[in-house]
């Protein structure tokens, strides 16, 4: 194998990588709405719409591998982190409950899952879109290299 | 190729995964509310529900009740009697349908009792003392204060912590899943999710009987 050969084979793992936790969190947040049966809030929402395309989009991505598709994924990475990091601020009260936008429907901070005082659901979200994110701006690096 | 075959392969991990933690999970559901349509579990129990009777139950009377009505009073007993005479195999869960005006005021003396540990004892003084204070021509909710002291209360305490808003909003909570249960009247009881449809002593007995010989058929 030679060294270029080596090089697409770790990129296409590290995308294999992001598809993988990109499907897994999908899967997770359909299984705690779906059979669990929370019903999600509506950042939950928008965090939904940022990470379901992400599986279909990334997996285009890898057949073959798409050199361009870290531009394609990582606006919406970032737009999901993004809504993450409020819901998680709102929902560890650092901004006050009376700003957030949900105040129909399904409380945004109403915690349902709550694992050590630490692991919430907008947490593990917060945590996926991190390292989606870490994974892509490392394999955008490698690429322009 | 490979590529692909690695791809593939994670699709059927995931998805024989998800389906997988699905069964699991509704499998564990079903043995703890075996009765219960999965998404009306919680509308039956709360987790601030007070219980009373072993986890291992396999027939769950829920009960919605009021603690100034006499039905529920004269029903106590009855349902203490069902719960002695299969030990183990029953448990009471009571939710709150404080009907009678000024009811949950007696409610907050419960839910504050709960915090010293004496809930049931409480109920049954409050059941026993009712005709004192819950007359319908002339309620004297004061009057239950005399009786308290039977449970083994700190007073001070109850008249603090019967304040806590939490409680009122479990009252809420309860009133809500009354209303989407249909609970008009109290006490309204449902045996593993069933309701009671005709309401009397002798009617409870054998819906609570069915669900009883259904769950413990061997």
């Amino acid at each position: 194998m030679s060294q270029t050969d080596r090089m697409a084979t770790t990129n296409w793992t590290i995308l294999f990588l992001c598809w993988l936790l990109a499907s897994i969190s999908t899967l997770g947040s359909l299984f705690f709405s779906q059979v669990v049966g929370f019903a999600p809030c509506v950042l939950c929402w928008y965090q939904r719409i940022f990470l379901f395309p992400l599986v279909i989009l990334l997996a285009v991505g890898l057949f073959p591998l798409d050199k361009n598709i870290v531009k394609y994924a990582l606006p919406l990475a970032i737009a999901g982190w993004l809504t993450a990091l409020y819901h998680n601020l709102l929902y560890s009260g650092i901004i006050p409950e009376s700003i957030q936008p949900c105040s129909k429907g399904v409380s945004c901070t109403e915690k349902y899952i709550d694992l050590f005082d630490f692991i919430t659901i907008p947490m593990l979200s917060l945590l996926a879109f991190s390292t989606i994110i870490a994974l892509l701006i490392l394999l955008k690096r490698r690429i322009t290299q | 190729m490979k590529k692909y075959v690695i791809f593939g392969f994670s699709c059927l991990v995931l998805i024989v995964g998800f389906v997988f933690a699905t069964s699991y999970y509704k499998g564990q559901q079903a043995k703890k509310f075996g009765f219960l349509a999965q998404e009306n579990a919680s509308i039956f129990i709360r987790d601030h529900s007070p219980m009373l009777g072993s986890d291992d139950a396999r027939v769950y009377i829920v009960e919605f009740m009021d603690p100034a009505c006499e039905t529920c009073a004269a029903f106590s007993p009855f349902v203490k009697q069902m719960m002695a005479a299969n030990p183990g195999k029953i448990k009471l869960v009571l939710r709150y349908a404080p009907f009678h005006d000024g009811a949950d005021y007696f409610v907050k003396i419960l839910e504050a009792a709960k915090k010293q540990g004496k809930y049931w004892e409480t109920l049954d003084v409050m059941y026993k003392s009712q005709p004192y204070w819950a007359s319908h021509h002339n309620p004297q909710p004061q009057k239950i204060w005399q009786f308290l002291p039977m449970a083994g209360l700190d007073l001070e305490r109850i008249k603090q912590d019967m304040n806590d808003p939490a409680i009122a909003k479990l009252i809420e909570q309860d009133l809500a899943d009354a209303k989407t249960l249909q609970v008009q009247k109290t006490p309204g009881f449902f045996a593993n999710g069933k309701p009671l449809q005709n309401f009397g002593y002798q009617q409870l007995q054998e819906l609570v009987y069915s669900e009883l010989s259904a769950n413990y058929s061997n």
